[in-house]
């Protein structure tokens, strides 16, 4: 008996480790062990059932873009060297990236599209639900897109506007307008280069052309067009993205809220909105606040309706209405296993189609509303701008109705929630600094701030979940370099409290003193991964100020724990705007040395800078700190 | 004594089990860098494609001391050094008379395989030379010595490399 229960002490012990090896969140491990208890397999069950991965794929040397192949490169030099049709490793490596860079562009432009769309309908009357929220924003962009506000009524310039950012799509002639944003000598430099982005669909199309069998051979020209593409999503889809989501929804300023699996309620109706566009969440957070339909939660016994969010559909909503989010990409899962979910409501990207089968397994209803995704075992409940706000109290209706069907038994709510502060749009920064970036530049100058670190992206199975971020940027903010983030690494960030002023207290005594001065914390949210385009934007005021380019900064920027195809193309387009990065994960480009030579060295005297691979999250920070002090000394700064 | 046992029937030519196994003998036991490693690793494993059969197989050799395939082989078309204990294969005197892959546990499942597609092909002479190879590059199969499981068997998608209980044939 004694020796029985001992084996299964041990057992439990070994599955605790394992699961201490899968995340470093609280709540995360007591929601997977909830999950191994129940025999419900999450991301990393099938990880581990997909190891040890394809070396071909991991190295990037396998393509499949004819139908004579699919044809493998031997990395060791006893096999094929070449494909059937005589490609080197160097030009498969080149293409598949260029792939993934267009992939990567058109989620976030395609995202930009629908969100000019619908503001374009707006102006027009037809999409009632939606209204000018940023009349600032809206004059402001009108004025640098030289659009006469002159006798024109609000929706008329907002009409006016979204014509011309609709043409930035399909443009043919002439640069995308928002690349002005950035300083002269930067978009001097994308022109002399041939990467000046064209028409954002454009550069996609091309990429698609270039990699068809047979056209673009030469692994350096192909990168060029992954550079130009990937400036097409930065300073064209993204950035597009983020301005009219302001207009729209309101410009971001700081505010405060709750983040992590905690923030699901015992008592209350729980809407997950998840995925990445806020046009549909932000009417979701609206009909949760509908009179009748908390009348109806209320006969269905509960207390109310709580919307949290995933992924960057949840930091759209934190960002301009403080509402909680319940997790990071890889706690999308672990959202459904805490069983308290009535509605799991989605749109595009990031969404695993693993939760078809996972919602079966409780009551909640999967609920996907974009014409663009579905899923498996889906309520499908299309979402038209035409009828925004009626589809959205549809939707927060269903979840209400479901609120009767929750099975008590296999309820587990963690108990992990921390308050977190956020809202740092870059217009809330230059408030927060007192309407100018010279206090920041002074005290980067001064050396209080040695310098910035942007830390953005995803989460991914192959590193212990949030462990990249946290460490990271703890590490960053030890040693006074503010952080910028967005994304989920600004979820991580938020459940490991490092969101709040008071989190300065594990910042060096320099930026301390500074986060303390302005009431900030040393890490700033600036919203979902669109939004890095308010980084770009940040960083563009400093050179501005500075009288000098991005890539003279002493900035750096880390993907910790990225794994998406459009964390890719950031990454084409923060190295071509000048900063250099670090990627926690291995891209699959180490099967062409020139290729990585090129992305880890060659690019520094192309663009000014590099890509640099760094899994381990404390030599990552070292890796950045010392580019920092690299830039401080070119520029005179102690 | 446990060894590898291939079995044809479920190998889909994806070439994973080369690549582990040239990383299982690189100086850094790691993908990323053996990739770079100067001499390059060399791989124990060879899939080749059998034309008369339709598949691919990996084919491997662990060069056995008084390797039985040499021992049944009425032609000599199999020898062994007796210093390195390296098998060779001379196809110019294979008869396709198949004993040789009756008694090697890695080759009789090619061996069954033979006998159900009722091709009359002899599976040493589809070693298209792999055996040859590595006699001559004196690097033998050891299954991996200081792992629990050879690299090739942990790498294999569909598990058409296992390694189990071998009865002597």
């Amino acid at each position: 008996m004694d020796s029985s229960r001992n084996i299964n002490k041990i057992v439990v012990d070994e599955m605790k480790q394992e699961i201490d090896e899968k995340s470093i969140d609280p709540a995360t491990q007591s929601m997977l062990q909830k999950a191994e208890e129940a025999g419900i397999e999450t991301a990393w069950d099938r990880y581990e059932k997909q190891l040890p991965q394809c070396s071909f794929g991991q190295l990037g040397i396998c393509c499949r873009n004819c139908n004579m192949g699919p044809c493998r490169i031997d990395p060791f030099g006893e096999g094929a060297d070449k494909g059937i049709c005589g490609a080197t490793a160097d030009i498969i490596v080149a293409r598949n990236l260029l792939r993934t860079i267009a992939a990567g562009a058109a989620a976030h432009s395609d995202h930009a599209r629908d969100a000019v769309l619908t503001f374009k309908k707006m102006s027009e009357g037809e999409a009632g639900s939606y209204r000018i929220r940023d009349k600032e924003k809206l004059l402001s962009l009108a004025s640098e897109y030289g659009i006469s506000s002159e006798g024109r009524s609000l929706e008329e310039i907002a009409s006016v506007l979204a014509d011309t950012l609709l043409k930035e799509f399909g443009k043919q002639d002439g640069h995308l307008l928002c690349t002005r944003r950035a300083p002269e000598s930067r978009f001097k430099l994308w022109a002399e280069l041939g990467i000046e982005p064209r028409g954002i669909d454009r550069e996609i199309v091309e990429c698609m052309h270039r990699t068809h069998m047979g056209v673009d051979n030469n692994a350096v020209h192909i990168l060029l067009q992954g550079l130009r593409t990937g400036l097409s999503d930065g300073w064209g889809g993204s950035m597009i993205a983020t301005d009219i989501q302001d207009i729209l929804f309101g410009t971001p300023q700081p505010r405060k809220s709750t983040v992590n699996l905690g923030v699901l309620s015992k008592d209350k109706v729980n809407v997950i909105v998840h995925g990445h566009e806020p046009i549909l969440s932000e009417m979701i957070v609206e009909a949760a606040e509908d009179s009748e339909l908390l009348k109806l939660a209320q006969e269905k016994g509960a207390a109310g309706i709580n919307v949290a969010g995933i992924c960057c559909t949840g930091n759209e909503t934190l960002m301009r209405h403080g509402t909680p989010i319940a997790g990071t990409f890889l706690q999308q899962e672990l959202a459904v296993i805490t069983g308290a979910v009535e509605a799991m409501v989605v749109d595009v990207q990031c969404v695993m189609p693993s939760l078809g089968e996972l919602t079966g397994c409780y009551h909640t209803k999967f609920i996907s509303t974009s014409p663009k995704a579905d899923f498996p075992n889906t309520i499908r409940m299309e979402f038209h701008e035409d009828r925004a706000y009626e589809t959205a109290k549809e939707i927060v209706k269903t979840a209400v109705e479901n609120f009767p069907n929750r099975i008590q038994e296999k309820v587990t709510i963690p108990e992990e929630k921390q308050e977190c502060m956020v809202g740092f749009s870059a217009e809330a920064i230059l408030n927060a600094l007192g309407g100018s970036p010279d206090p920041l530049i002074e005290a980067i100058k001064s050396g209080a701030v040695r310098g910035i670190g942007a830390v953005v992206g995803c989460n991914n199975v192959k590193i212990t979940h949030n462990y990249g971020h946290v460490n990271l940027v703890k590490e960053l903010i030890k040693n006074n370099v503010l952080v910028v983030t967005t994304g989920c690494n600004a979820i991580a960030c938020a459940e490991a409290g490092l969101l709040l002023p008071e989190a300065s207290e594990l910042a060096g005594d320099g930026l301390k003193a500074v986060c303390k001065a302005l009431g900030i914390p040393p890490v700033l949210h600036m919203g979902s991964c669109v939004d890095i385009s308010r980084i770009l934007v940040l960083s563009s005021a400093l050179a501005k100020r500075l009288g000098v380019d991005i890539s003279d900064l002493p900035a750096a920027g880390a993907a910790p724990e990225w794994m998406s195809e459009k964390a890719v193309s950031i990454g084409a387009y923060v190295v071509s705007s000048g900063v250099f990065t670090v990627l926690g994960t291995v891209p699959a480009v180490l099967g062409s040395q020139a290729v990585t030579s090129l992305l880890t060295g060659g690019l520094n005297s192309v663009v000014g800078a590099s890509f640099a691979v760094e899994p381990d999250p404390f030599k990552a920070a070292d890796l950045m700190l010392e580019h920092i002090d690299g830039k401080r000394k070119a520029l005179g700064l102690n | 004594m446990k060894d590898l046992t291939i079995r044809p029937e479920r190998c889909l030519g994806c070439r994973s089990c080369e690549i582990a196994c040239a990383v299982a003998h690189s100086e850094s036991k790691n993908l990323f860098s053996a990739i770079g490693e100067k001499p390059a690793p060399r791989k124990r494993i060879c899939l080749e494609y059998i034309p008369d059969l339709v598949v691919s197989l990996p084919i491997t050799c662990r060069h056995c001391k008084d390797a039985p395939c040499v021992s049944v082989c009425p032609t000599k078309a199999l020898f062994q050094d007796e210093t390195t204990s390296m098998v060779s294969h001379n196809p110019e005197r294979c008869v396709d008379c198949w004993n040789c892959s009756t008694v090697c546990s890695r080759f009789v499942s090619l061996y069954n395989m033979i006998l159900v597609m009722g091709c009359w092909t002899s599976s040493m002479n589809c070693n298209h030379k792999v055996i040859n190879r590595q006699a001559e590059a004196g690097i033998r199969c050891n299954l991996c010595e200081g792992r629990d499981l050879p690299a090739c068997v942990e790498a294999c998608p569909t598990h058409a490399l296992i390694f189990s209980e071998v009865n002597e044939i």
